[in-house]
């Protein structure tokens, strides 16, 4: 499968790689040139510069062929964007999205974008924790 | 009307002063607590601090009962979840977005935003309007529909010149629903309206037929 990734910092990255050692065809967008250099030495995918909402962006990512476009940069709201134009006007079926807000969330899935909620992850985990589970 | 302005940098404190003199109910949110504080003293309690993105926020803001929203940031990508969440989690009928970026106003316009508003094509459409030889002009895009209404001065030599608009072969989806003569005079054109030199012809038809139209009515290609 085609996967195209939006964000290379921990969490790009690491999926990422975990893709690419499956043996999937993946291509990683940043804004940040440098923060490439810290992905494993054995990673085959395509590295891509430059804004990862903007359409062109991701078009040279290959968004336009990909089956999966994943938006795992920091901010909500450029995730949900490049999640957005992926879907929309690219055309990806199932589009990933890190949204951090929970009722956000919610509601970009109504939407269509597969959101993945860290806070009530976490928060979930934090609470099994606590009692020793 | 109850309108609610994200943003308050120049364009959002600007658009908030308009309207409270107006006299309309308005509330500014920014993250920024000193913009805020400015807006305030100037304009009195219609300040918020937060993120206005957030659905607490936009809660706390009485989005609910807003009858439009303002979203006028300088990013793109914060507007855009402002007007989305607004318009789909409280149903506010009025999304106004900034576009800061022009290759982002297609995303904008595939997502319904009421009104995305981009700085750069206003310039543009200004720039079109000021080039005396420019053979078509925007006037109007009619939102929730492909139609936009364009303007053409008909030049000398221009193949509609002394037609009668009968005679004209309109592409698809266009029609001609007003005719300013040379001496100023306003028509709205029957299919015997004889087409002057200089003559300023409003049309409506929707950009694939753009071109035709223009090469129809100016000659320019």
């Amino acid at each position: 499968m085609k996967f195209v990734i939006m964000g290379c910092g921990r969490l790009g990255r690491t999926v990422a790689e975990q893709l690419d050692s499956e043996g999937h065809e993946v291509a990683i967008i940043d804004l940040n040139e440098s923060v490439f250099s810290l992905l494993s030495p054995d990673f085959g995918g395509a590295t891509v510069l430059g804004t990862g909402v903007d359409k062109e962006v991701q078009r040279q990512a290959g968004a336009a062929e990909a089956d999966v476009f994943m938006a795992l940069a920091q901010g909500d709201n450029r995730n949900a964007m490049a999640a957005q134009v992926a879907k929309h006007l690219h055309g990806v079926d199932r589009v990933v999205a890190r949204i951090f807000d929970t009722p956000r969330a919610e509601m970009y899935r109504e939407m269509g974008v597969d959101a993945v909620n860290p806070t009530s992850i976490v928060a979930d985990l934090v609470h099994e924790a606590a009692f020793g589970r | 009307m109850y309108i609610i302005v994200v943003g308050c940098g120049n364009v959002g404190a600007a658009t908030a002063r308009e309207l409270v003199a107006s006299g309309h109910e308005v509330l500014v949110i920014d993250r920024d607590s000193e913009a805020i504080r400015d807006i305030t003293e100037e304009l009195g309690e219609i300040g918020l601090t937060g993120d206005g993105a957030e659905v607490q926020i936009q809660s706390r803001a009485g989005m609910e009962r807003a009858d439009m929203v303002v979203a006028s940031t300088g990013r793109d990508e914060v507007n855009l979840a402002v007007s989305q969440v607004a318009k789909h989690h409280f149903k506010v009928p009025m999304t106004i977005a900034r576009v800061n970026d022009p290759r982002n106003e297609e995303i904008f316009h595939a997502l319904g935003i009421d009104a995305p508003v981009s700085a750069t094509q206003a310039i543009l459409a200004q720039v079109e309007q000021e080039l005396p030889s420019h053979p078509l002009i925007h006037l109007l895009e009619f939102h929730g529909s492909d139609f936009e209404l364009v303007e053409v001065v008909v030049p000398e030599h221009a193949p509609s010149v002394g037609m009668r608009v009968g005679d004209l072969e309109l592409p698809p989806r266009s029609l001609l629903p007003l005719i300013v003569h040379p001496d100023g005079s306003p028509v709205v054109p029957d299919s015997d309206t004889m087409i002057e030199v200089g003559a300023v012809v409003l049309a409506v038809t929707v950009p694939e037929h753009e071109a035709a139209l223009r090469r129809i009515l100016s000659g320019v290609d």
